[in-house]
This record gives structure tokens, C-alpha cells and sequence, in this order.
């Protein structure tokens, strides 16, 4: 149930994150503080999710997982390759579960 | 048209990435599609679930996922002008304002080319992100265990993919990524989970402080190019559409 809670407020707080981009004065936008810490946030935030999300299982817990790691590693190697989303998400998918499968992480 | 086209099939793979991610993370196929349907960006859902997957609580889940979402109150503000729409089309419009549609809208030449453009990745990303979101939470109910399949991978590859074309920006973007990454791995063993990434936000005051603010132009164009944070992340959506130019009516 909380779940369901949870996705409601997350449904409707994005909409009306989307409306209010529509609705507000445009000249919002000519604030330069406002707009360089609206643009920053997100930055810092994907930034966040790539290390909690690489180095943790969700928990309290700071984990390496090598399979993971090398997935991560991969992904970022592709995006220097400049590969497209695809092949990114595959190399990260790819390479974790062949380590695991070979029975490494 | 053919843009919209390979946007949304693009993001059609990371709806299936994200309807697997999302039963594994121990949500239903119900809950699964009802966020792609009304959530629908991409990176606040991915942020949601991976709360949820850690059993952590939702509620940091749901506020993290909100401020993720927030910077598309940034590419309405971009677009109102543009699509001029009004009554329930306003209504309609805002559930798309999301980072292809606005990376497409903004890099064509004339408001009529803008609003088309965003009219055809809106319906196409719309139509593809659902049908793969369901397609993929359902073949991950029917396996069960997924993890042999390294999808845990791919949450932090696709918010890798998303925060790389920022990158190019500069230095203090760069720093900012990297105090918040190293704020929210300090604070995994002492908060919550879902509370650290909401902590890393405060990175993102290390800007005005640290260097004087860029031209108009920059903060412009990146925005934009980095706009292929997708309903979840199309990574080479941007890329393929060039910098957005901003359409001034």
C-alpha cells in the first residue's frame, strides 16, 4: 500500500512539475541563480545515483560487487566510445551477467 | 517524424530495462506500468524504484524522484512560448514536457516545426515507453530471479548515459558530480536509504560560489544537449538531434 502511495505522490507531483513549467512566467527563467541551480540539481543527483546504486544493494550497506563494478566499468567505456544508449545499457547488462555466470561477483 | 521514430524506439529499450528493473525491485506489474503511464520521466521512476528495491523509505524515494523531475518545469518554462497551447491541450501538453520531447522542440528552426516535433516524440515516446515497460514487467514476473540477467547493472549505467553529456560542460559541473557522488556514498551507512541522494542536491550549491556565472548561452545550449535524460534516458537522443537551438517565436 505504501508503495502505491509513494507512486501516486511521485505521479502527481511530476505532473504538476511539468505543468508549472508551462503555466509560470517565463521570466522565471531570467533569474540566474534559480536557473543554474535548477539546471545543477539534476547533475548532482544522477551523479549520486550512479555511486549508490553501483556501491550499494539499496541498504546501509557499501558493497563492491565485482560483477556490478564491471558492468559499470563497461557502460562507462562505451559512453567513451561514444556508443549509443543501447549498446551502453547491453555492455552493463552483458558484462555483469558473463562474470556471473563464470562464476565471478 | 523519423526522429520521433528512433527516439522512441531507443527509449522503448530502457522501458524494458525499466519494467524489469522494477518488478525485480519488488513492485508490481500494476504499480510497474501505473508509473510509466502517469509518472512518465524516465529517471524519477528509476529513482523511485531503486528506493524500493533497498527497502529503504519511500517517502526519501518519492522526494527524490520529485526533484529529478523538477527540471522539467525548466524545459516547460523553454516551451510555453512556443507551443502556445491553452485550456486542456495545456493539460495534455504538460504530461509530455519531459527531456526528448523538449531536446526536439527546441532544436528545430520555427515554432510550427517545434510544436509538430514535440507532438510526434511525445506520442511516439508515450506509445513505446508503455508497451515496453509492460513487456519487460511481465517477462521479469514470469523468470523470477533476474539477477543471474546483471540487470542491477543497468539502473546506474542509464543515470551513467544520462549525467555523461553534462559532463562535457565544464569543470564545476564535473565537481558538482563528484561531491555529490561522494556525498551520498558517505552517507549510505548513516541515513536511510533514498536520504543520500537527496543529500547530493547540495552539491549543486557549490556553483554560484565557486565560479562566476557562464554566458546565457552556455547554461542554454547544455540544458538542452544534456536533454536526453530521457523518460528514462536516451542517451544518444541528444546527439542525434544536435544542440538544441532555443526557438525564439
Amino acid at each position: 500500500m505504501t508503495v502505491w502511495i509513494a507512486i501516486a505522490v511521485t505521479a502527481a507531483g511530476c505532473y504538476a512539475l511539468k505543468y508549472a513549467g508551462l503555466a509560470a512566467p517565463r521570466r522565471l527563467l531570467d533569474h540566474p541563480a534559480v536557473r543554474r541551480f535548477a539546471m545543477t540539481v539534476p547533475v548532482a543527483l544522477l551523479a549520486a545515483l550512479v555511486a549508490v546504486q553501483t556501491f550499494s544493494d539499496g541498504g546501509s550497506a557499501l558493497t563492491a560487487d565485482t560483477a556490478r563494478l564491471a558492468g559499470v566499468g563497461a557502460a562507462a567505456t562505451a559512453l567513451l566510445l561514444r556508443a549509443p544508449f543501447l549498446v551502453v545499457v547491453a555492455a552493463a547488462a552483458g558484462t555483469t551477467a558473463l562474470l556471473r555466470a563464470l562464476g565471478l561477483g | 517524424m523519423r526522429d520521433a521514430l528512433g527516439i522512441g524506439l531507443a527509449v522503448g529499450v530502457s522501458g524494458v530495462a525499466f519494467g524489469t528493473a522494477s518488478v525485480a525491485a519488488g513492485l508490481t506489474v500494476a504499480q510497474t506500468c501505473a508509473l510509466s503511464l502517469f509518472a512518465f520521466t524516465g529517471a524519477s521512476q528509476f529513482a523511485l524504484i531503486g528506493v524500493v528495491a533497498g527497502g529503504g523509505n519511500v517517502i526519501a524515494g518519492a522526494a527524490g524522484a520529485l526533484l529529478l523531475g523538477a527540471r522539467n518545469t525548466l524545459y516547460g518554462l523553454r516551451l510555453a512560448d512556443i507551443l502556445g497551447v491553452r485550456g486542456v491541450r495545456k493539460a495534455v501538453a504538460a504530461h509530455g514536457v519531459i527531456d526528448e520531447t523538449a531536446a526536439a522542440a527546441l532544436a528545430q528552426p520555427t515554432p510550427a516545426a517545434a510544436r509538430t516535433a514535440f507532438t510526434a516524440t511525445f506520442a511516439a515516446l508515450f506509445l513505446f515507453w508503455n508497451a515496453t515497460t509492460l513487456l519487460g514487467a511481465v517477462a521479469t514476473e514470469r523468470v523470477g530471479d533476474t539477477s543471474a540477467f546483471g540487470l542491477d547493472a543497468v539502473g546506474p549505467a542509464i543515470f551513467l548515459a544520462l549525467v555523461w553529456p553534462r559532463l562535457r560542460e565544464g569543470r564545476r559541473i564535473v565537481l558538482v558530480a563528484a561531491v555529490g557522488a561522494g556525498l551520498a556514498l558517505a552517507a549510505v551507512p548513516v541515513l536511510p536509504p533514498g536520504v543520500p541522494v537527496l543529500i547530493a542536491a547540495a552539491a549543486a550549491l557549490l556553483g554560484p560560489a565557486a565560479a562566476p556565472a557562464p554566458a546565457d548561452e552556455d547554461a542554454d545550449g547544455g540544458e538542452a544537449t544534456g536533454g536526453a535524460n530521457g523518460p528514462d534516458g536516451d542517451g544518444d537522443g541528444a546527439s542525434d538531434l544536435g544542440p538544441a537551438q532555443e526557438v525564439r517565436p
